[in-house]
């Protein structure tokens, strides 16, 4: 399983810009490292994150080998409707991961 | 042409003045308690910025697995921590602000990861936690975190030999550089190191996630950082020597706010 912790709020005005926070727990491993016997330690890394908001796609990143671990992204959003934000990211190694959260929009 | 040897003399006094506290043999000046500092205030702004806010912060993402980790049953007892002590936020506020901790039993002070394996093996009969471990670090964290905002303690009389060793150790010379931790820590703190400010070294953050680690460590896996930075060869996990480091720590940081899990660059 992993972890993350999702800023997002949970009550917005219609047309306010929001700002949504996510900082994910993985060790973004490089694949460039190698262990003390020489072994090539084998990248393991969240290549792909994705926001939708009921459904709409409102952000998509690609990751790379260079990020630190744990990521945090940070980004925003017009808060237009009440809803569901749906966070996904995927990684190396069959790594698929989702957490969503409620917003409320008066 | 006349005037410039004596300015050069000038000059030179100047140097060898501004060297000295340097090349003085140090007589334990240590830092007045109202000038101490966390590192904290040394920080960049951003770096502040994302220890102030705890979603921010990815020493929460270890304080959110100790919370996991503190009701799951475990050992052959079958038995979580949250049995016994119940609600971490009661039972645990304020606890790893007076850690390390004089323990009648083994006679000398235990540190709060100690206490934590202490609790493992002979309560919950489960194996003890190998330092560093993500568990250990977990429950360290989990419960550092019930005491943020809480002052340092450290009044127990028994733990006094202790801080003299540690005292002992944190002004004695040692590595390749030979060099002693106070000489930084008391006697230049707040001037650059390689372009980065020296911190008084204060132990109110720990476990800290540190942003050059991107991991969180323990505040021993930060001495044996220093030590092998002045070359000195470190001490293994759990030796005395860090133990009364540590103890030496928390007093000479008593009344200072626990801020864990502290974020350091």
């Amino acid at each position: 399983m992993t972890r993350a912790l999702i800023n997002v709020p949970t009550k917005a005005k219609r047309g306010e810009i929001i700002g949504l926070k996510v900082l994910i727990s993985h060790k973004m491993e490089t694949g460039f490292r190698y262990t003390t016997t020489g072994e090539r330690i084998e990248r393991d890394i969240i290549h792909t994150f994705i926001a939708t908001y009921n459904g709409d796609e409102i952000f998509r990143a690609n990751l790379h080998p260079a990020m630190s671990a744990n990521p945090f992204l940070a980004f925003h959003a017009v808060a237009t409707e009440s809803g569901v934000i749906d966070f996904q990211w995927h990684g190396d190694n069959g790594l698929a991961a989702r957490q969503t959260a409620k917003i409320t929009v008066e | 042409m006349t005037r410039r040897p004596s300015r050069f003399r000038i000059l030179l006094l100047a140097i060898v003045l501004s060297a000295a506290p340097f090349s003085s043999p140090f007589e334990a000046a240590e830092i007045p308690l109202a000038e101490r500092r966390s590192s904290y205030d040394m920080m960049s702004a951003e770096t502040r910025a994302m220890q102030d806010e705890d979603t921010s912060n990815p020493g929460m993402l270890w304080v959110l697995e100790g919370r996991e980790l503190w009701s799951r049953k475990v050992g052959a007892a079958r038995r979580a921590c949250a049995d016994c002590h119940g609600d971490a936020a009661e039972s645990m506020k304020g606890v790893a602000a007076r850690y390390p901790a004089f323990d009648e039993s083994l006679g000398r002070p235990i540190n709060l990861e100690g206490r934590i394996n202490l609790c493992r093996t002979e309560r919950q009969q489960a194996p003890a936690l190998a330092p560093e471990s993500r568990e250990g670090l977990a429950l360290a964290t989990f419960i550092g975190t019930q005491s943020r905002g809480m002052p340092i303690k450290s009044d127990d009389h028994r733990l006094t030999p202790f801080i003299e060793k540690g005292r002992a150790l944190f002004s004695q010379r040692q590595g390749q550089l030979n060099l002693a931790c106070s000489q930084c820590h008391d006697d230049n703190w707040g001037r650059l190191l390689a372009g980065i400010p020296m911190p008084q070294g204060h132990p109110n953050g720990y476990p800290i996630y540190r942003l050059e680690w991107q991991t969180l460590g323990s505040l021993q896996r930060r001495l044996r950082n220093c030590m092998i930075g002045v070359r000195a060869e470190p001490y293994l996990y759990g030796a005395p020597e860090y133990l009364a480091l540590e103890t030496f720590l928390m007093w000479r940081a008593r009344g200072m706010l626990i801020e864990t899990p502290g974020v350091r660059p």
